[in-house]
């Protein structure tokens, strides 16, 4: 692998609370490549946060210092306002968890992603219509003239997430964040609107970072894993080494997971030890 | 999401027949709102005053009568007949447009109502006007700056426009604009000088003077006009900018303004493009409101500006216990409020797509 297109190392992230800092992101550190990371974890593990640290769109209480955040040779820590508009989806993008929420309401589907498109690429309206049209199919919408035409509430959260997706690519950018695409997704329309994002961002030789707390899921589909717990990442492995991984979180976490082929009346669960904090 | 649709077969498109009789029963079930509205407007006021023991004989002729002319006016009146029918007799004479005489102006109270509600309309609307240019963009910027300075500093400014008494604020305006400034005209719609000049088809002077090209009494008039409706003005901009400013700030932490940002939109971008168009159907709401609540007409500001408007004109009848008047006043009231939520309605569904047709 060439030289890595996301370098993070002792990323902190800590939020002003009542009682002093909540430090939601401690020490993380990480490379990515044009490659797919999973990065797995439970509620408030710091996934999100992360992911949004990386984007520079963390709330403006957030405090973030890092000894290295740089992507392809920008220094993130550094970036002004204006620098992060020109990254923020057209270098590196992100797709959202709930197309109901994060689609604008008022707008029709075909303007917000030609948005995207117009902001960044040097086109007209006209051109960017185009782009839209094909991105529309290249998500494997039938009919782009019609969709291009209605509003989020028409539409269903399968086809919503795939306007997502289209909207934060049109720009292509190198490295899309993905998340948790499809845990707001029917189970039936998740694996559907998982292989659109495998192809597409293979297709464009994409890096993809995958938040998910479905390890299944995470593992079929990433090269590499980071398993975050309490804002520290705890484990980093292969993808199809994960059944062998070494913490004892994600053992638990692994074990938790119910098999269909075993008869079980309890489920496991994750019996937690202060030793993980340090 | 019961219409949604899955793969891009989209289930948006109806039949024209089903369309046509929607329609009607949409029309049909609107004008029976409005009759319902009207009736209940109505009943309540006509009621509420036959129940105060103002005796409308004796208001119109005068406590030096004799009986049988007392009694001639009581038949004539038809208080003799049951309260029901009485209520009946009056709805069928507002429908033919007679609101029966006000015994302060002896002038026919729908000839007074056609009088003063102009000048109402006139201040109510240019207030208005300046309530929404200027507190729209304000409350957006505050709630786009939380905590910060400029939000601030509006909220300062809109929290004096909320406190300050409205007849302190018109003497103090005119004492300084009018009496040591000069830059204003004082109280009164136009100056003596150019009253009667004009011939009156609306009402609205600032119109009637441009109808005929008059721009001398379209000056003086909005120099008469500018320094109460100024004043109304601030204090519906401090109602908007407030309600604006609390609509954006809910905005702001939904995930479509932060997926707006992800895409490149400069966070002013983004407020203007993405959070704002999602506000308007509360602030349509609020403005209407504010809209409606100026039209009944500000008392103290047209008693502080000697402005001839419907507030005066109401108030001035209840004092005399005109009767007639206020129930004329009243039903005007009324339908303005209704004429505001009709427009209001039909604003609504042209600025969220959710509200359209199904």
């Amino acid at each position: 692998m060439s030289a890595p297109l996301l370098t993070v190392e002792d990323l902190e992230v800590s939020f002003p609370g009542r009682t002093g800092f909540t430090r939601a992101v401690r020490n993380a550190s990480f490379t990515l490549g044009r490659e797919r990371l999973g990065i797995v974890g439970e509620s408030g593990s710091g996934k999100t946060t992360m992911g949004r640290a990386l984007l520079g769109l963390l709330p403006r209480t957030a405090q973030v210092t890092a000894r290295t955040m740089s992507y392809d040779g920008t220094n993130l820590l550094t970036c002004t306002e204006r620098d992060w508009q020109k990254l923020r989806g057209r270098r590196l993008s992100m797709v959202m968890q709930d197309p109901k929420y994060s689609l604008n309401p008022v707008m029709r589907v075909g303007r917000q992603i030609a948005e995207t498109a117009l902001l960044h690429l040097r086109t007209d309206r006209g051109d960017a219509k185009r782009r839209t049209l094909a991105m529309l199919e290249a998500v494997q919408i039938r009919d782009p003239e019609l969709v291009y035409r209605l509003y989020p509430h028409q539409l269903s959260g399968g086809m919503g997430q795939r306007i997502m997706i289209a909207m934060m690519l049109i720009a292509e950018p190198d490295l899309l964040i993905a998340d948790e695409p499809t845990s707001a997704l029917d189970v039936t329309v998740q694996n559907e609107v998982l292989r659109i994002l495998d192809d597409l961002v293979r297709v464009r030789g994409m890096g993809l970072v995958m938040i998910s707390h479905n390890l299944t899921m995470v593992s079929s589909f990433c090269d590499r894993v980071l398993i975050m717990y309490a804002g520290r990442i705890v484990e980093e492995c292969a993808a199809s080494e994960l059944q062998n991984a070494k913490h004892p979180y994600t053992q638990a976490l692994i074990a938790a997971t119910p098999s269909l082929d075993v008869r079980r009346t309890e489920l496991a669960t994750v019996t937690r030890d202060p030793e993980w904090l340090k | 999401m019961s219409e949604s649709a899955e793969g891009g077969s989209v289930a948006v498109r109806q039949n024209p027949g089903r369309q046509a009789a929607k329609l009607a029963s949409r029309v049909g079930s609107f004008v029976l709102t409005l009759a319902a509205t009207f009736v209940g407007l109505t009943a309540v006021t006509f009621f509420i005053s036959r129940l105060t023991n103002i005796d409308p004989v004796l208001a119109i002729v005068g406590d030096k009568a004799t009986s049988a002319a007392y009694d001639n006016a009581y038949l004539a009146l038809g208080l003799d007949k049951p309260l029901i029918v009485q209520y009946f007799i009056y709805l069928m004479r507002l429908l033919t447009g007679d609101f029966g005489r006000s015994v302060l102006t002896s002038q026919p109270v729908l000839a007074d109502l056609l009088r003063v509600f102009p000048a109402t309309f006139e201040l109510a609307t240019i207030a208005i006007i300046i309530g929404v240019v200027v507190g729209v963009p304000a409350g957006v910027i505050a709630g786009a700056t939380k905590g910060r300075w400029p939000d601030q500093v509006i909220r300062v400014v809109g929290l004096f426009g909320y406190s300050v008494p409205v007849f302190w604020l018109g003497l103090i305006g005119l004492f300084v604009f009018y009496g040591k400034l000069g830059w204003v005209a004082g109280t009164g719609r136009l100056d003596v000088f150019y009253q009667g000049v004009v011939t009156q088809r609306t009402g609205v002077i600032l119109i009637d003077a441009a109808l005929e090209g008059n721009w001398e009494i379209v000056g003086n008039a909005f120099s008469h006009l500018i320094l109460p409706a100024g004043i109304l003005g601030y204090f519906s901009l401090a109602y908007v900018a407030r309600m604006t400013r609390s609509f954006m700030i809910d905005q702001l932490s939904q995930e479509y303004f932060t997926a707006a940002r992800i895409k490149g939109n400069s966070y002013w971008r983004a407020v203007w493009r993405h959070a704002f168009p999602n506000i308007m159907v509360p602030l349509i709401t609020v403005i209407g409101l504010s809209y409606a609540s100026l039209l009944e007409g500000a008392v103290l500001t047209e008693t502080v500006f000697a402005w001839p408007g419907l507030g005066l004109y109401i108030t001035r009848a209840l004092f005399n216990s005109d009767m007639n008047a206020v129930l004329g006043g009243t039903v005007l009231v009324g339908a303005v409020f209704i004429t505001i939520n009709l427009v209001s309605d039909l604003l609504y569904k042209l600025a969220d797509p959710r509200l359209r047709a199904s």
